[in-house]
């Protein structure tokens, strides 16, 4: 589904040196699958994930998706993948202040360019009620828990039913029970609607969620 | 539709959100709007109050004045220092064809007792045909007549204004005498209210109007300021004016008389108005440009406000021209509440000044206000919101 080659993230620092915050990644997605990514601050995981989300582009090699080279597609293509096929999960949960719960839910669709065959506010709505959030949708992001933020960041990653959910962090701004109650909904997410997710993490209590556990280390992912 | 909706419904919530500072930053844009439209709206009522005086003169309506009135497009400085009219260009110009009318005009300034107080007034001695000439008609009483004019009447028509004034009302003032430089006069006729003053024109209804004849009392050369003309209608004025600038030049050299046409002056006023209104509106627009770059300003502070929230929007799935249009409409609506508030105070300004003069809005400038803010809205938002459009989105959502 997604296959990064040889992929390189690099900085020029000085005239001289240049750092490589990811070097010669190689890396398969596949579909329906549920991998963590895992690495201690600075490993190139972050970087790792913005280049899988196409909010970043490799200074080097190639990232397929679905078949299509990504160096080949413009801004605007792109744009369109980030809405379609992605959906992010934030370690901040990143949710926009002045809109309410339904409206951050909603804001994907928005800047929706295919056809939606489906009525997104009903979708929200029954969203919100499978996910217990209902009686919410009207407040906004800072009149509720974390827990409730980061799951609402989940249900606006979900709304324009994407191919992958790529979650960053996702459990770092939580306490610990509550962070395993957002694990144990991505992995229903990923075993009942067959989502294909990515959680990149430090910690290995996360990274256990997922059936594949990719190890990266000082800008190298480890065999 | 729900795209375009959405964006504006966001901008309008973020200005709920702050609006002292929304208030502030469209000040500019809305004393700028103010100032313009005010200024139009004065320039508005000017014109129209001077062409409505003209209007009421009739379309067949000439006037001779020594001089030369009008040269190159402006007012002579001759007018002033030429020669006066007298009696015999009166007899003269009686002779000449198509004319239905003749008004000498002579004036006189001073203290007028009434029954009720004193007052300074102007007193125009003319003929019977000032009357027909200018459109006025009797309220109370009559006009002075031939006889009058004749028998050198010490009989006067009052306007409306300076009828109460001096006496109360206008049937006080009625076959009452009014003693002006100690001659006496008994007032024959009040006539109806032409409105007018203020600005510009003569305000009628504060004027005395008496018999020409009777004027030379104070007026020992028997001398004419002006002659008023009414020619007959559907006779060409040019063919007017042509046979009595014959008559005129029979007495006169070219340069000590004008014939002149109320619309020519009303062209020459309108343009000279004109201009001064346009100089006065770029002078105002001075302040939509400061108001526009305030704009500019608060923008840019938006932007880096912002950062995060545009790295989220670009991360599920806006385009650089999303970013591009919500920072545009954002300028654009600051722009506009700005106009539309200082079209709101024009508005109010305008009814304030029209106790006192014909000011008024129409509604290419309400038009030309909300085309202009937007225009503004645009022009001054659209560097911001490049630069909110062009943010990479990686960088963006790491901004703190």
């Amino acid at each position: 589904m997604i296959r990064l080659e040889n992929v390189s993230k690099s900085y020029k620092i000085d005239e001289e040196t240049t750092f490589f915050a990811l070097k010669d990644a190689t890396l398969e997605i596949k579909e329906k699958e549920f991998i963590s990514i895992i690495g201690p601050s600075g490993s190139g995981k972050s970087t790792l994930m913005h280049l899988i989300g196409l909010l970043d582009k490799p200074s080097r090699g190639e990232i397929i998706i679905q078949n299509k080279k990504i160096s080949r597609l413009d801004d605007d293509q792109i744009s369109t993948l980030r809405n379609e096929f992605v959906g992010f999960v934030f370690q901040q949960f990143n949710l926009i202040p002045k809109l309410t719960v339904l409206e951050n839910i909603l804001l994907p669709t928005v800047y929706a360019r295919k056809k939606i065959d489906y009525d997104p506010t009903d979708k929200a709505i029954d969203l919100l009620k499978k996910f217990g959030l209902y009686e919410k949708r009207n407040s906004y992001p800072n009149k509720i828990s974390g827990g409730q933020q980061q799951r609402v960041a989940i249900l606006r990653a979900l709304i324009m039913e994407p191919k992958l959910i790529l979650a960053d962090e996702p459990t770092g701004n939580l306490d610990s029970k509550t962070g395993k109650g957002i694990m144990e909904l991505l992995k229903l997410l990923n075993e009942k609607e067959k989502l294909t997710i990515a959680v990149v993490t430090h910690e290995v209590d996360i990274a256990s969620y997922a059936k594949r556990i990719v190890n990266v280390r000082d800008g190298k992912i480890m065999k | 539709m729900y795209y375009f909706l959405f964006i504006i419904r966001t901008a309008l919530e973020d200005f709920k959100r702050s609006k002292l500072q929304t208030f502030l930053t469209s000040l500019g844009i809305m004393i700028g709007v103010f100032a313009v439209i005010m200024l139009t709206a004065l320039g508005l009522g000017l014109k129209k109050y001077i062409s409505d005086q003209f209007d009421a003169l009739g379309k067949n309506t000439l006037f001779i004045a020594p001089g030369k009135i009008l040269e190159g497009g402006g007012f002579g400085t001759s007018s002033l220092l030429g020669n006066r009219f007298d009696v015999k260009d009166l007899i003269r110009l009686k002779r000449v064809k198509n004319i239905t009318g003749i008004a000498p005009l002579s004036s006189k300034s001073g203290e007028a007792k009434g029954t009720l107080k004193s007052e300074f007034v102007s007193i125009f001695f003319t003929s019977d045909d000032f009357f027909d000439i200018t459109g006025f008609t009797v309220d109370k009483g009559r006009f002075f007549d031939n006889t009058d004019i004749e028998k050198k009447s010490k009989v006067l028509v009052a306007g409306p204004k300076i009828a109460e004034k001096l006496f109360g009302s206008i049937i006080e003032a009625m076959d009452k005498k009014v003693a002006i430089d100690n001659v006496n006069f008994t007032i024959v006729g009040v006539i109806k209210s032409k409105g007018g003053g203020g600005f510009g024109g003569p305000d009628y209804d504060s004027y005395f109007f008496g018999p020409y004849t009777t004027g030379f009392l104070f007026n020992p050369d028997k001398q004419f300021i002006r002659f008023a003309i009414k020619t007959e209608e559907g006779v060409s004025l040019a063919k007017v004016k042509d046979d009595i600038s014959k008559e005129m030049l029979r007495r006169y050299e070219e340069d000590d008389f004008s014939i002149v046409e109320p619309t020519e002056i009303l062209s020459v006023v309108n343009s000279i108005f004109g201009i001064m209104n346009i100089v006065l509106i770029a002078i105002a627009s001075i302040s939509l440009l400061v108001g526009g770059i305030g704009i500019m300003n608060i923008m840019y502070v938006t932007v880096s406000d912002k950062t995060r929230e545009i790295g989220i929007r670009r991360a599920i799935g806006a385009r650089k021209k999303d970013i591009l249009f919500q920072f545009l409409v954002e300028g654009v609506c600051l722009s506009i509440i700005g106009g539309t508030l200082g079209l709101g105070l024009a508005f109010a300004g305008v009814l304030l000044v029209q106790n006192f003069f014909p000011a008024y809005i129409d509604l290419p400038s309400v038009f030309l206000a909300l085309g202009v803010s937007s225009a503004i809205g645009i022009i001054f938002g659209v560097l911001p919101a490049r630069k909110a459009s062009n943010l990479e989105p990686v960088e963006a959502i790491r901004y703190e």
